[in-house]
């Protein structure tokens, strides 16, 4: 059951991804993108990633979204056709793939209880948060405690993100007026 | 290498390789597009597939979401991948924010967002650039 769900989640997001490749309208392809996350958060709740899911439904399809819609307010709505069209792109992606799927093989099983992600920090979280922490959701204990660095990090490169945009687009509005201005 | 095909590794690697599919679909479309919305929602698209790959490596067979219930034979999915990846998450959107910032500043000067031509614009800059240079130079040398 598990896995026909799992299957037809991902083949419906490949279609998708598929379907962004050959979209020309940019609207389109926003608002394709933002099935993507959706698609992808039904398939973290299906591998026991419930706030991950809630995350990318509200990170991936909400906000990325209305950035993007943002972002072609303010450029283009059609993207132009190739002009020319190469075979070398499909060559490197599939090569890679290749290479990514030969890399794979020396993993464990998927739901294997004995490798060895499951074997050493993992079991002692799950241990050590009703004692220590006492709050019942195992992961926001380690990020706001056990690893709260880590969301510290976190939150330091979020902010120099938001920097680097409000320097990258202030004055804009400014500079749009001054070139359209009386003449 | 006993046997060309065993059903149990290939249904428990297929995940993997269906992720590795989904990648590359990404990548195809950051390498084969030229126009750079695009190119960053295939950039997306690659990040959704890497935190899949590493989300899946944290589940457990008959396992639940890691929060605690009252039974004490539960087992739990490894919460650690999903920590780790709800803060790539929220990292991922604050620089897909400054790409599209930088699109924004792109089509600002250059009037384009597609990739082949802003490189166009900036060969023709450059030539314009070389042939001032050339123009200028013999009337240096009479002068010396």
């Amino acid at each position: 059951m598990e896995l026909t769900v799992t299957l037809l989640l991902f083949f419906a997001l490949v279609g998708t991804a598929v379907a962004i490749a050959l979209v020309r309208n940019l609207f389109a392809v926003v608002m394709l993108s933002g099935v993507t996350s959706l698609l992808s958060a039904l398939l973290f709740i299906v591998m026991d990633a419930v706030d991950v899911a809630f995350t990318e439904a509200a990170v991936g399809a909400g906000i990325s979204s209305v950035l993007m819609l943002g972002t072609i307010a303010l450029t283009a709505r059609h993207e132009k056709a190739p002009k020319r069209i190469s075979l070398v792109p499909l060559a490197v992606v599939s090569l890679t793939g290749m290479v990514l799927i030969y890399g794979t093989l020396d993993m464990p099983n998927f739901g294997a209880k004995d490798s060895p992600v499951q074997t050493h920090v993992g079991p002692d979280y799950l241990q050590r948060t009703p004692e220590e922490i006492k709050v019942p959701n195992i992961v926001t204990a380690v990020l706001a405690s056990f690893r709260s660095w880590d969301t510290l990090g976190e939150v330091t490169v979020v902010f120099t993100a938001g920097l680097g945009v409000i320097l990258l687009l202030s004055g804009l509005g400014r500079r749009r007026r001054r070139g359209r201005g009386p003449s | 290498m006993e046997r060309i095909f065993d059903a149990e590794f290939a249904l428990g690697h297929m995940n993997y390789w269906l992720f590795v599919i989904l990648m590359m679909t990404g990548l195809y479309i950051v390498v084969a597009r030229g126009n750079l919305l695009k190119k960053i929602v295939g950039l997306n698209l690659f990040q959704v597939a890497v935190f899949m790959l590493y989300i899946s490596m944290g589940k457990i067979a008959g396992g639940t979401a890691p929060i605690l219930i009252d039974n004490p034979d539960q087992l739990y999915s490894n919460p650690l991948p999903h920590v780790l990846i709800l803060t790539a998450i929220v990292v991922g959107v604050a620089t897909t924010s400054l790409g599209l910032a930088l699109i924004v500043r792109i089509n600002e000067t250059y009037g384009t967002i597609e990739e082949d031509e802003v490189l166009e614009i900036d060969h023709q800059m450059y030539a314009a650039e070389v042939a001032e240079m050339n123009k200028n130079k013999p009337v240096k040398t009479d002068a010396a």
